[in-house]
């Protein structure tokens, strides 16, 4: 089972303003970037299982083909540093991503 | 005429630091400006509502320091962005103190230009009155007057536009309030007739110091050039280097998008920038477009004093309280209710957080837990800070007692790194004001020194 933490040469959180939390990933090789893209594993409904939050809170989900990378941002349920915030920098969201499996694509 | 604009970044970040060397690699060029950002809201809102820096005095002025007393002899203007952080009155105060203590030393002197980037409740309730707010999106509570009342420190992010006429009044030192982060390295670009588009993608790069490069930090110093068409980037250290891929992927950074981005009075499309090396280590973008809005909005920030803190750190070991942790917790928490039944549950709140089980994640963890050891931290956040320290002593107090079912350690159930336990934090902030002005006027206004 191959998951996007392996796959991935960069996969990050941080904050994009104190209200959303944005998610990285990117590529060192158009090979893994394509195979990612190609899986259609990076979808709304994956994100929102995974991070347990609706749909209307993913205010992006963009694939940027010439920085062989793909970027989610989402609303921040607590506003960064506001009371009950568990994550100031929302620099350690990225977590549950890297453990979402990979399927094989056509090219196994 | 095709003149190259060269702008040194030597960190992303006003008392970070960077290695000296990259910073005079970089004065080996014919530079048009040294320029620095020196804020962000990443860090939570507490230097805004608080009026204090994230940096230390000490490392600002190491950092100042080199840019000063090496660009000022040789006429290179010297901008910082977003002084002392949050680029608040009080925030581009201190940052003027640590640049004349700079000047006085070293016998230097400067024309000191300062944009101050404040508003005042009044302007923001004319604003509002007049429909000139908009909210950014659904999660951002809208402004309210309560809101704008009880926020007392409001800055909003500047545009180039103030900056370059700083630089046209002959500013030698450009200290900005509050901007929006490639502000002031676009004013450089578009002061010199530079394409906005290029000066604005090129200033996003350069704001983060050298984190385009490979290996990436923001401790480290970068250059940027600009010409008619195109600008390059490289790195000023020979143990980094910046490749199309790094620069391309750059522009992901702290955004919402990856490609369109949004800034005061236009928003910049990078779908169909193209990067190549032209040299080994030097990557030119080109594509670069500047869409200029229809109306001029700026982003409003405001922070404002919410409660008071305490909080307790401690460890658990025993296998048994790990066991039913959350239980315990709640017990404590409704005890600690209970004996101060007198005072308004509202006017409070106790929290848990257990790190090595959910700390970071809380309730959206999906691991399960298996470990021997729990750092538990609680907090009561109160009205005032008396309230908080007393009702935080009783929650402590409580867990490090409570008998609960099957407990064989009957002697106490937290490990205190410290002594005392309980730590006073002081008031909690919240970003109350998060959303976008429409500008009518310069809103801005310059004062040299």
């Amino acid at each position: 089972m191959t998951q996007l933490g392996d796959l991935a040469k960069v996969l990050r959180s941080k904050n994009s303003g104190p209200f959303e939390i944005t998610l990285d990933v990117l590529f060192d090789s158009k090979e893994q970037y394509d195979r990612v893209k190609q899986s259609g594993i990076i979808s709304k409904r994956t994100i929102c299982e995974l991070y347990q939050i609706r749909e209307e809170q993913i205010h992006h989900l963009v694939f940027f083909d010439q920085a062989l990378g793909f970027k989610i941002t989402m609303s921040r349920d607590i506003s960064s540093g506001s009371v009950g915030d568990r994550d100031v920098y929302g620099a350690q969201q990225h977590a549950p991503l890297m453990k979402l499996s990979i399927e094989h694509g056509e090219e196994g | 005429m095709n003149t190259d604009i060269r702008i040194l970044s030597p960190c992303g970040m006003l008392g970070y630091g960077f290695p000296e060397q990259s910073f005079m690699n970089g004065l080996a060029f014919e530079l048009h400006g040294i320029v620095v950002d020196a804020g962000s809201t990443d860090g939570g809102p507490h230097k805004l509502g608080a009026g204090v820096s994230i940096v230390s005095k000490r490392a600002v002025k190491k950092d100042l320091d080199i840019m000063i007393t090496q660009g000022l002899p040789r006429k290179i203007p010297i901008i910082i962005g977003s002084a002392g952080g949050s680029g608040a009155r009080t925030h581009v105060n201190w940052t003027l103190d640590i640049i004349d203590e700079i000047l006085d030393e070293r016998g230097l002197q400067a024309k000191v230009s300062v944009i101050w980037a404040d508003f005042t409740q009044e302007e923001i309730h004319l604003a509002s009155e007049e429909g000139r707010i908009k909210g950014l999106s659904p999660n951002i509570p809208p402004l309210t007057r309560e809101r704008i009342d009880s926020t007392n420190s409001i800055v909003a992010q500047m545009g180039h536009e103030p900056i370059v006429e700083a630089l046209k009044q002959g500013g030698d030192i450009i200290v900005c309030g509050r901007a929006y982060d490639p502000s002031p390295f676009a004013a450089i670009g578009i002061y010199h007739g530079k394409d906005p588009g290029l000066s604005y993608h090129l200033g996003k790069i350069l704001e983060c110091g050298a984190l385009c490069a490979e290996p990436g930090t923001t401790k480290d110093s970068i250059l940027g050039t600009i010409s008619d068409d195109s600008f390059t980037v490289q790195s000023l250290n020979p143990n980094r280097t910046c490749s199309p891929t790094s620069v391309a992927a750059h522009t992901f950074y702290e955004k919402e998008h990856p490609y369109i981005l949004h800034g005061p009075g236009f928003t910049l499309d990078l779908e169909n920038c193209r990067f190549e090396e032209v040299e080994k280590g030097v990557v030119r973008v080109t594509g670069s477009r500047f869409l200029p809005a229809e109306k001029y909005f700026i982003k409003l920030e405001g922070a404002r004093r919410v409660a008071y803190r305490t909080f307790v750190v401690a460890g658990i070991r025993d296998p048994i309280l790990i066991g039913k942790l959350e239980e315990v917790e709640e017990y404590v928490r409704n005890q600690a209710r209970e004996y101060y039944r007198e005072i308004p549950e509202s006017d409070y709140r106790i929290q848990f957080y257990n790190y090595g089980k959910n700390g970071v994640l809380g309730s959206k963890e999906p691991e399960s837990f298996d470990g021997h050891e729990i750092g538990v931290m609680f907090e009561v956040v109160a009205k005032t800070q008396e309230l908080a320290n007393s009702i935080c002593a009783t929650v402590r107090s409580t867990f490090l007692h409570y008998g609960y079912q099957g407990r064989k350690s009957t002697a106490g159930n937290l490990a205190f790194p410290f002594a005392p336990s309980d730590i006073e934090f002081g008031p909690v902030y919240e970003f109350s004001v998060y959303h976008l002005m429409e500008m009518k006027n310069n809103a801005f206004r310059i004062e040299h020194r």
